[in-house]
């Protein structure tokens, strides 16, 4: 049967039309694609507005097109619009093409007659695509209403209890003993400076005893199979050594351990803790874990004390690992950020000069619960720092370590600022390259610290040094700096220097996303769908991304989108069932020689091989449409609706121009 | 009057016509519902007894070898217009087959190779002509043509049977369907069907073991000591074709312990019979840097002539640039 | 415009990188060359070589092939199979006399317009310095009439 085919090119106001002569491209297709079936083409200013839309409907009904071209933006701007208004007229949906004539064509050429030309080869391809295209029916699957929410920081936590609170059931694992993240180990939040405790313990206690939420801490997922609406996860509920049924959580056995242990996570080593601990005291579980590595049975086989004591029984160390297998809908990556290791700046010193203090540790030293008691202090404990330098954008926006600004560190250095002046009256320094204050309240409160007196020097930090040139500097830090506003160099000698560290990917960040089936951008962040559109979805559906998983971001805005994460994944769930695209591929079983040479290339573990028959199967539910394997049969035994190689090898000779009206003699 | 019979051979190596008699006594099931009226191989005839023939009147012509020359496609041409039924009669016919690998180098360069190379004493470098005068007038010889085609390439063609030769047990049961057919018993298939063979490929009949294959070297099969006898080739490192060949020969390199090379040409409906070689190659191949993934394709010495041994005629490109461009 | 050599080139990319690279360079007004049409497939490995070889043969002087980068596959892993492929694939193609730089594999994220922008721009370059391939251009010729291949015969000895 011969198709019949309208093709509709787009002015798209002057964004096309500046460029490329669109009246000549209609008329080209109408004159010399005939023989490939186009009836009709039209150009119009706007094909993607009700008008334009209306028009190729109006077409498919009376014209009886089979098949429509679109010559206009990329397709993943419009292509579901043009579907749609096909399927409002009786046309299978997927027997519409789009030939981006925009983005690769107006847009990035100059010359009006070579992008014309090109616009010409670009419908040439789209229209022989097109004859090839064949009906696709959206496959619909129903959507389990359990969420998976992997990590408990704040962003996690406003989306488990988003999701929770409108009825459905939430997962909350934890790697952690405690959720609660980064947030919890802060003093103050900028701008307004409420107690970050305050008000993020009233979340955790809430998601920790929410009916709808399953808390998982101490616990980790390692493996993810499954599709939207019907993963399955594994997860390991690493050994506490604590009975849950039993611990009351009332900490004598943390009083009682008599082995102490530098505190790397919580308290950013500058605080101890004991073998069984909970990380905080307002840990959410509240019951700790026993630190195997460091406990005095686990290394000598005796002690035993916190059993002795512990008045519930809840102690056993024979606990085991558990794996948990869950099935959910949807999952909400909440993983979180490292902070910039500052010791690979080695020119300002940390690690190697004791009164250079990272931006964690200064917020563990300004925590009223830290191990200073909230007194800021020197590394000896006791000596209040005169001078204070705090230096911005370590780790961040240098070509040495990370291009990117990491948006929190100006806020935080000005936060430091203010409590150190609060807390000791020392005279502060900031050192910044530009300041970045926005966001509603941020530029106010650079204001306040600027009027409590704080020193500002717009500079890049060239070096810490100890290495004293005169007497004012003997004994303290000296900070060498271009202070490009005055236009010259400084040495500015103080007490102690903290690093306002950037924030990076988590170090398994790759794997982590190669777990869940997302990608990472060129920094290492997850990769949102759409930078501006879509921030919170992936390019897997059914997996959300939020808080500084995605990027570096302030708490308002992990917040935010953990709340945007639950509206997509709750209108995932009220949907009952999702429509997946119908890019699968499939085996001819009469051609499979069972060679088992696709076998292997699945991610997906889509193919089976059918021992019995000798021949490979394709799990549709499992095809992500990839179509690798597609491409691979030596047979060629195996096709993929959408992108079937009928279609490619049609648009090729399309965009080959080998489709054209025989030239008359 | 029985239907007429005509077998021929152009650029091939005449183990086509060796595997028609092959088929033993069936050759006489030929003769007793034929009348065989061309088959220079097996009878006297002259070409300009075929062109004294009525178009159409041979029912069935079985066409071996590739185009070469000149006088390859004037016959093509000739068997076309007088057969009913023309069919690609083995691999060179069907694609090109050993012959077409000369289409790797111009021809200038295989004349070259064929007179004046060491292997040749030629010392006035003597080279034949296609045309020469003699005493009774002007002489030719055929002249070659750019590069090896296929039947199809220059003439219509209405069935392809593959195979280097075809299976004599295929051939048989070729010759039994269209005595059927000439006896209104039994009907064609599809005019461009391929016959006397399988539509899927060699490891569909081979009775080796399969698994899922990664593969870290490529050897050739006499570096590979033991061959596991009952274990697939591939998965032993062995570029094996037989998972983008057609089936039908029942599989028979395999079996007989050596690598599938790939003479029944492409699997049913495939476009481009290297490229599925291609895949099936790089697929097993267990490495994920370049180097590495170099270093194992080391393993397979010549590529082009690997996974185009018999379909380079037939194949996407046809020949090598060079083999392309117009000779001086 | 000058009359030097504009080469037809065609580039496949994968849906989730290196189309949104393009997409990317577009909406950010990149000018590049205008030689290279594309066809978007999902991914990187649903190349089969087929194509190339029916660009080739279709008269192309160049085919790009862009995925995601190395480990930042959509698809997990599948352009580690899509670069294996490519590099039997030239090693093939170089044995038909075809110029190994005349089919290139590019890896581009959706963040890199510019890359992608650029690489287009210095592949069409390459491929200029090459000349046309314009692969079976004397076909027509072949059909109907044969060559007369006399090397050297004017060094003929008359017997």
């Amino acid at each position: 049967m011969t198709e019949r085919v309208g093709v509709y090119v787009c002015h798209c106001g002057s964004n096309i039309a500046g460029t490329v002569d669109v009246v000549d491209v209609a008329n080209w297709a109408a004159e010399k694609l005939g023989r490939q079936g186009v009836i009709i083409a039209r150009e119009y200013k706007f094909m993607c507005s009700s008008l334009g839309q209306e028009l190729i409907e109006k077409d498919i009904k009376e014209l009886g097109l089979t098949r429509v071209v679109v010559a206009a933006c990329s397709p993943h701007l419009h292509e579901k619009t043009f579907r749609t208004a096909a399927k409002n007229a009786g046309l299978n949906p997927y027997l519409v093409e789009l030939a981006s004539i925009r983005e690769q064509v107006s847009w990035v050429h100059s010359d009006k007659a070579v992008a014309t030309a090109k616009a010409k080869a670009v419908v040439s391809g789209a229209v022989s695509r097109v004859i090839e295209n064949r009906p696709l029916e959206e496959i619909k699957v129903p959507i389990n209403p359990n969420t998976l929410v992997v990590g408990g920081g704040i962003a996690g936590i406003q989306s488990a209890l988003e999701i929770a609170n409108a009825g459905f059931h939430v997962y909350l694992v934890e790697r952690e003993p405690s959720i609660g993240g980064h947030m919890a180990q802060f003093d103050k939040t900028f701008p307004t400076l409420d107690c970050s405790a305050c008000i993020l313990t009233p979340r955790m206690v809430e998601a920790g005893t929410h009916p709808n939420i399953t808390l998982l801490t101490w616990s980790e997922v390692t493996n993810v199979a499954g599709y939207v609406g019907n993963f399955h996860v594994t997860i390991k509920k690493k050994a506490r050594f604590i009975n849950e049924e039993l611990c009351t959580g009332c900490g004598i056995c943390q009083e009682k351990c008599p082995k102490k242990v530098i505190d790397d996570v919580y308290e950013a080593g500058l605080g101890y803790r004991k073998a069984v601990y909970t990380p905080f005291a307002q840990a959410v579980p509240n019951f700790p874990v026993m630190d195997k590595e460091n406990c005095t049975y686990f290394i000598k086989g005796t002690c035993k004390a916190c059993e002795k004591f512990c008045p519930t029984g809840a102690i056993d160390f024979n606990q085991q690992d558990e794996m948990l297998h869950i099935d959910v809908g949807n999952i909400v990556l909440a993983t979180g950020y490292d902070l910039f290791d500052a010791r690979r700046v080695s020119n300002y010193g940390y690690g190697r000069l004791p009164n250079v203090f990272t931006s964690l540790e200064f917020e563990r030293l300004s925590n009223a619960a830290g191990p200073t008691a909230g007194n800021i202090v020197l590394r000896d404990g006791k000596t209040v720092p005169k001078n204070v330098g705090i230096i911005h954008c370590v780790g961040s926006r240098d070509k040495n370590f990370n291009n990117y600004c990491s948006v929190i560190c100006c806020m935080q250095g000005l936060k430091f600022a203010h409590l150190v002046h609060e807390r000791t009256g020392a005279t502060v320094y900031n050192f910044y390259i530009d300041m970045r204050t926005a966001y509603k309240a941020y530029d106010e409160f650079y204001q306040r610290v600027l009027e409590e007196g704080t020193l500002f020097v717009r500079g890049k930090v060239a070096e810490v040094t100890d290495a004293a040139r005169n007497e004012r500097e003997k004994g303290r830090l000296i900070i060498q700096v271009e202070d490009t506003l005055a236009g010259k160099q400084r040495r500015i000698p103080v007490d102690m220097v903290i690093l306002s560290s950037g924030l990076q990917p988590r170090a398994d960040a790759k794997e982590v996303g190669k777990l869940f089936g997302i990608s990472c951008s060129m920094d290492g962040w997850f990769t949102e769908k759409h930078p501006k559109l879509d921030p919170v979805a992936t390019m897997t559906e059914g997996i959300y991304i939020v808080g500084c998983a995605q990027g570096p971001k302030d708490i308002p805005s992990s917040v935010a989108q953990g709340a945007a994460a639950s509206a997509r994944v709750l209108d995932k769930i009220l949907q009952k069932e999702v429509a997946l695209e119908p890019i699968k591929a499939s085996v001819d079983s009469a051609l499979c020689s069972g060679c088992r040479i696709c076998n292997g290339l699945c991610p997906f573990n889509a193919i089976t091989f059918i021992e019995d028959d000798k021949v490979t199967e394709i799990n549709p539910a499992l095809c992500q449409g990839c179509g690798t394997c597609v491409a691979a049969c030596p047979a060629g035994a195996i096709s993929g609706t959408g992108f079937s190689n009928e279609q490619i090898i049609a648009q090729i000779d399309g965009l080959m121009m080998k489709n054209l009206e025989p030239v008359e003699a | 009057m029985k239907p007429k019979f005509a077998m021929y051979w152009a650029a091939s190596c005449g183990g086509c016509e060796i595997a028609v008699l092959n088929t033993h006594e069936k050759i006489l099931d030929v003769d007793a519902n034929f009348d065989v009226v061309f088959w220079p191989v097996a009878m006297d005839a002259k070409y300009h007894d075929v062109e004294a023939m009525e178009d159409g009147s041979i029912l069935l012509t079985l066409f071996n070898g590739g185009i070469r020359n000149d006088e390859n496609e004037h016959i093509a041409k000739l068997l076309r217009q007088k057969s009913k039924i023309l069919v690609a009669f083995g691999s060179c016919a069907c694609e090109g087959c050993i012959p077409g690998l000369a289409n790797l180098s111009p021809v200038g360069d295989i004349v070259h190779t064929a007179f004046n190379t060491l292997t040749t004493d030629n010392p006035n470098e003597i080279y034949p002509r296609t045309s020469y005068d003699v005493p009774e007038g002007e002489l030719h010889i055929p002249t070659l043509s750019r590069m090896v085609r296929p039947l199809e390439q220059v003439v219509d063609v209405d069935y392809f049977m593959p195979g280097c030769p075809p299976e004599s047990h295929q051939i048989a049961a070729v010759i039994d369907l269209v005595i059927k057919v000439v006896k209104g018993e039994a009907e064609l298939p599809p005019k461009g069907s391929v016959i006397g063979a399988g539509d899927s490929t060699v490891c569909d009949e081979c009775p080796r073991a399969r698994n899922v294959k990664f593969i870290k070297e490529f050897k050739r099969i006499q570096d590979v000591a033991p061959v596991d006898p009952a274990l697939c080739l591939l998965e032993q490192g062995i570029p094996c074709n037989g998972p983008a060949t057609r089936s039908g020969c029942n599989a028979r390199c395999p079996q007989a312990g050596a690598q599938c090379i790939g003479c029944y040409g492409p699997a049913e409906g495939v476009m481009d019979y290297g490229a599925r070689l291609i895949t099936a190659f790089s697929s097993v191949i267990d490495a994920n840097t370049p180097e590495e993934i170099d270093h194992i394709l080391d393993g397979i010495p010549d590529p082009t002539g690997q996974v185009y041994r018999f379909n380079l005629a037939g194949s996407l490109l046809k020949a090598n640039k060079e083999a392309w461009k117009v000779e001086r | 415009m000058t009359d030097q050599f504009e080469p037809t080139i065609i580039g496949f990319t994968c849906n989730w990188c290196s189309y949104r690279a393009s997409d990317l360079a577009g909406t950010a007004r990149m000018k590049y060359a205008p030689n290279v049409r594309l066809i978007r497939l999902m991914c990187s490995g649903r190349l089969d070589p087929t194509f190339v070889l029916r660009a080739l043969s279709d008269g192309a002087d160049g085919v790009m092939i862009t995925g995601c980068h190395p480990g930042e596959c959509h698809y997990i892993e599948q352009n580690y199979k899509a670069l294996r492929r490519y590099l039997l694939l030239k090693r093939v193609l170089a044995g038909m006399g075809i110029e190994p730089e005349r089919v290139k594999l590019v890896w581009a994220s959706a963040a890199e317009g510019a890359k992608f922008a650029a690489e287009t721009t210095a592949f069409v370059e390459e491929v200029r310095k090459l000349g046309p391939l314009s692969w079976g251009k004397d076909e027509s010729q072949d059909k109907h009439s044969s060559f007369i291949i006399q090397p050297s015969s004017e060094k003929e000895v008359p017997a």
